[in-house]
């Protein structure tokens, strides 16, 4: 056993009698940064929690085993007591900030630690160099960035000088580029430091390229490798290594320019080949020129106090059946968009007609027979105590027959206990519930603000397939996302938001590929094509065809 | 990042001075508004605090205090002279209009309502008002000037707990009323605007409560996990007597306060009494601060200018107590008969001394108000 790193011998954990960790043993060197993989609910947090002791200690449940940090075995040390060995960062910095400035933020462990002051201070400036945040210093937590916040929360669980650093989605609620910052800020860490890194994300696309390896968390079991082969057999794969399955790359590779190099022999396969509008499930094109449009909204303004314009006179004309994406960095409007769109929001300039109607005129019930929103926060629109009682509720609510939203609910997803506590769902499920709440009003406008966070990709497929539907039904679907691998499987077209400012609209193949932020992985391998089930689905056509390039294609992959 | 928010603030000279001084300044002001009833001064003592205030405050969220507590102090002023006209008080000669009055039965006798409003009695109204409308607006300066958060962070190590769970508590209000307004809108999404106290409960605060608990859940487990309520190693007998003396010295400082600004206790014996609590406050604190394992980072540190300021605003309340030996009448001037009041020039000069943090402590806004 290696004497700086993390390592796990035997250890299960148990929660009111159902296992969560099953005979888990792996061993992290000093100074790797690791990647944990596994389906949503498979255990992650849990996983990561043990390391710094709040599970079982603010969890409860049974835990056997031996965990060791930097050669510490911490079976009877409390989280607090483990400070100094173990800094644990959260998927909301938010929720974890004690003070209400950078500094006092980032000194905070410290002065728990009771660190002497003159070393405190230079600790403190060296984090903040590192990461990165010397400008913002001084600067109210409040005022920051998503990616600087997140930043300071990385920073001030390194400012005790931990052997290791715990960190638990650090960048799903993140857009690429702030995403990214938080990312390399990691890698230098690892490489400045030698801090023993271990990370869960969902977003996988972004940080597999980071990773020395990866532990495979399903099941309860756990599986160490390299990042390449742990992915490989993963059930949640990023698209490039999906791609690298299709194709039978060898390792298959993790990063884009390593697939870049394998490409050329499935380039030619594809050479004669366009990706057809009909590979993802829905993806009918839709006309906004056949007939008036479902959605007329011009010159929308939204003005916060303070002198905030966060939506600057934005255009949107939109038809039904259409599937559209309103992308854009964190804070450039999407949400307050949304909002004024649909009426409750607050609008302050411009006119929105859905159907010939200004939603804002209308009474709320009224309102959401017109538009309907799925907000970031899917739970705020559920509050009884089982989904069935939801259902019924929301039945209540839309004066529709008993049974409707019950019915829009099994349509929309299988398998759902009808006497579970909402609050107890997956993610994914409890999205899909919030979602058949409001269609039981059966609005033509559907609006979903940040649908993906939290889902992992077989979920966002899922949920891509069931907005697909709902287009093909004739709702006009709006989802506002940063997510531009959900994107590339869900949307007919994109609208690119900046500083509350519509920069581009059009078809999806056509903007995601003119831009390098939004671009998916597969775009960037294969120009032309955004998924990997659209190249699947060539490659299938081909072979049955028997044409030449399906000869060189296996060839390829052979 | 969004780099027009990202430009660094300016580290302003305000920044240097401890808010122990602030709050020190702008008590003892409160203090000088306490022990007069001229409205002269009172007046006096509110463009001393308007003025300090609008040259030596930062860009801060906080810093837009002032105005409020200055809103506060001018309802404060209107209630007092709604109760005068309503119940009546103090009674002249000169009757500006009467109200239909309704004398009160037996067990509340010495009441009435309505009657003859004097132009005597609303002038004393007025005064009394503006007295509470000065202290008001004192607690706004400080407030605008050091955030009572800054304040908190300099409270001894003892006190560090305490002060932990006041901070979080503070932080905790805007983020309910953040939640209630996200939980109020989800609400209008599902179309449900009924009023009844049942759906209500069910339909906000239910959601609401949920929410913050789920917060405090992760906000401890995040406290937790950066090391508060490490071993903290006092002994429980420490930990008993420094919370014993605290108490007292607390109760004994209130009891003092309270003895020094009502005319009816000598004040030889309420200033023991502040003394004799004083010091045991003192030393419970340095007594337990001693054993706290933890270390602050760059503490405000307390010099001459706070010095300074803490004395400009003394000065204010020996200008009144002064006056109160040479000329008590101006001090507390008649409304019967109506007369224009005094300036008391003790008191006045005192006061007028407090101004002095504006010279000693120019923010970098200095001059643009």
């Amino acid at each position: 056993m290696n004497p700086g790193g993390i390592a796990f011998d035997h250890v299960t954990f148990a929660y009111a009698g159902t296992p969560v960790l099953d005979d888990v043993s792996f061993d992290l060197p000093e100074g790797e940064f690791c990647l944990l993989v596994g389906p949503t609910g498979a255990g992650k947090s849990t996983l990561l929690k043990a390391v710094n002791g709040l599970v079982p200690h603010f969890t409860g449940g049974t835990i056997t085993g031996r965990i060791t940090v930097a050669g510490r075995e911490i079976r009877d040390s409390t989280p607090a007591d483990l400070a100094d060995l173990v800094g644990y960062v959260g998927q909301d910095p938010l929720a974890g900030f004690v003070t209400d400035e950078v500094e006092r933020e980032l000194a905070y462990t410290a002065e728990q630690l009771g660190v002497d002051p003159a070393a405190m201070r230079k600790r403190v400036t060296e984090i903040v160099d590192l990461l990165g945040l010397a400008d913002v210093r001084d600067r109210d937590l409040a005022a920051l960035s998503s990616g600087q916040r997140q930043r300071v929360a990385i920073g001030a669980a390194l400012v005790a000088g931990p052997a290791a650093l715990v960190l638990d989605e650090p960048t799903s609620a993140l857009d690429p580029t702030a995403a990214d910052e938080v990312l390399s800020a990691l890698h230098r860490l690892v490489h400045d430091l030698g801090v023993t890194v271990l990370l869960a994300e969902h977003r996988l696309e972004r940080v597999a390229q980071y990773a020395d390896s990866a532990l495979l968390l399903n099941g309860g079991k756990v599986t160490a490798g390299p990042v390449g082969e742990i992915l490989g057999a993963s059930p949640i794969a990023p698209p490039v290594v999906e791609l690298g399955r299709l194709a039978g790359w060898p390792g298959p590779p993790v990063t884009i320019r390593e697939a870049r190099r394998h490409a050329a022999g499935l380039r030619g396969a594809l050479a004669g080949h366009q990706p057809i509008a009909s590979a993802a499930p829905g993806r009918k094109s839709a006309s906004s020129e056949a007939g008036p449009p479902l959605l007329e909204a011009r010159g929308v303004r939204v003005d916060y106090p303070g002198g905030v314009r966060a939506v600057n006179g934005v255009d949107l004309i939109a038809g039904r059946c259409e599937r559209i994406a309103l992308m854009g960095r964190n804070g450039s409007g999407k949400s307050s968009l949304l909002w004024a769109l649909q009426g409750t929001g607050k609008r302050s300039g411009g006119t929105v007609a859905i159907g010939g109607t200004d939603p804002a005129a209308r009474k709320p019930a009224e309102r959401r027979t017109l538009a309907g929103l799925v907000p970031a926060e899917p739970a705020d629109l559920l509050y009884a105590e089982t989904v069935a009682a939801e259902c019924e509720g929301a039945d209540r609510d839309g004066r529709v027959p008993p049974g409707t939203c019950a019915k829009i609910l099994d349509d929309l997803v299988e398998g759902i206990d009808a006497d579970a506590h909402p609050r107890d769902l997956s993610e994914g499920q409890r999205l899909a519930l919030a979602l058949a709440v409001t269609l039981t009003a059966a609005p033509p406008l559907l609006l979903l603000d940040e649908p993906t966070r939290g889902l992992d990709y077989p979920a966002k497929e899922a949920l891509a397939a069931r907005l697909g539907k709902l287009g093909d039904a004739g709702h006009c679907v709006v989802v506002s996302t940063h997510d531009v691998e959900f994107c590339a499987e869900f949307a007919s077209r994109v609208v690119i938001l900046s500083d509350g400012e519509v920069v581009a609209d059009g078809p999806a193949r056509q903007i995601v590929a003119a831009s390098p932020m939004f671009a998916p992985q597969v775009e960037k391998v294969l120009p032309g094509w955004l998924t990997v089930s659209e190249v699947a689905e060539a490659l299938g056509r081909s072979e049955t065809s028997g044409t030449a390039a399906s000869g060189t294609g296996d060839d390829d992959r052979a | 990042m969004n780099r027009t928010r990202t430009a660094a603030m300016p580290k302003t000279a305000r920044h240097t001075i401890h808010p122990v001084a602030w709050w020190g300044w702008a008590l003892l002001l409160a203090t000088a508004a306490g022990r007069t009833g001229n409205p002269w001064l009172l007046l006096l003592i509110v463009a001393v605090a308007g003025l300090v205030v609008t040259w030596c405050r930062g860009s801060e969220p906080w810093s837009g205090a002032y105005r409020v507590f200055l809103l506060i102090g001018l309802s404060a002023i209107a209630l007092r002279m709604a109760f005068y006209i309503v119940f009546g008080g103090s009674d002249g000669p000169t009757v500006l209009f009467s109200l239909p009055s309704a004398t009160l039965p037996e067990w509340a006798a010495g009441f009435r309502l309505g009657g003859d409003v004097t132009a005597e009695g609303a002038l004393a109204a007025a005064y009394d008002g503006l007295r509470l409308a000065t202290l008001l607006v004192c607690i706004g300066a400080a407030n605008a000037l050091a955030s009572p958060r800054r304040l908190l962070r300099s409270v001894p190590a003892a006190l560090y707990e305490v002060s932990v769970a006041v901070v979080v508590a503070l932080s905790v209000a805007p983020q309910l009323v953040e939640s209630v307004g996200r939980v109020r809108r989800a609400r209008a999404l599902r179309g449900n605007t009924s009023r009844s106290p049942a759906n209500l409960m069910r339909t906000v605060v239910s959601p609401v409560l949920h929410d913050a608990l789920d917060r405090s859940l992760a906000l401890a487990a995040a406290m937790a996990s950066r090391g508060y309520g490490r071993a903290a190693g006092i002994p429980v007998p420490a930990r008993r007597a420094t919370s014993a003396a605290l108490l007292i010295g607390l109760i004994g400082l209130c009891a003092g306060a309270y003895a020094l600004l009502s005319a009816a206790t000598p004040a030889p014996l309420a200033w023991t009494t502040v003394a004799f609590s004083a010091a045991v406050s003192v030393f419970g604190i340095a007594f337990a601060s001693r054993r706290v394992p933890h270390t602050r980072y760059r503490p405000d540190r307390f010099g001459g200018r706070d010095w300074a300021i803490v004395a400009s605003g003394a000065a204010a309340v020996i200008g009144t107590v002064l006056s109160g030996i040479h000329e008590p009448a101006a001090l507390w001037p008649a409304t019967n008969p109506l007369t224009v009041p005094d300036l008391p020039m003790w008191a006045a000069g005192g006061i007028l001394l407090a101004t002095a943090p504006a010279l000693l402590a120019p923010s970098s806004r200095g001059g643009t108000p």
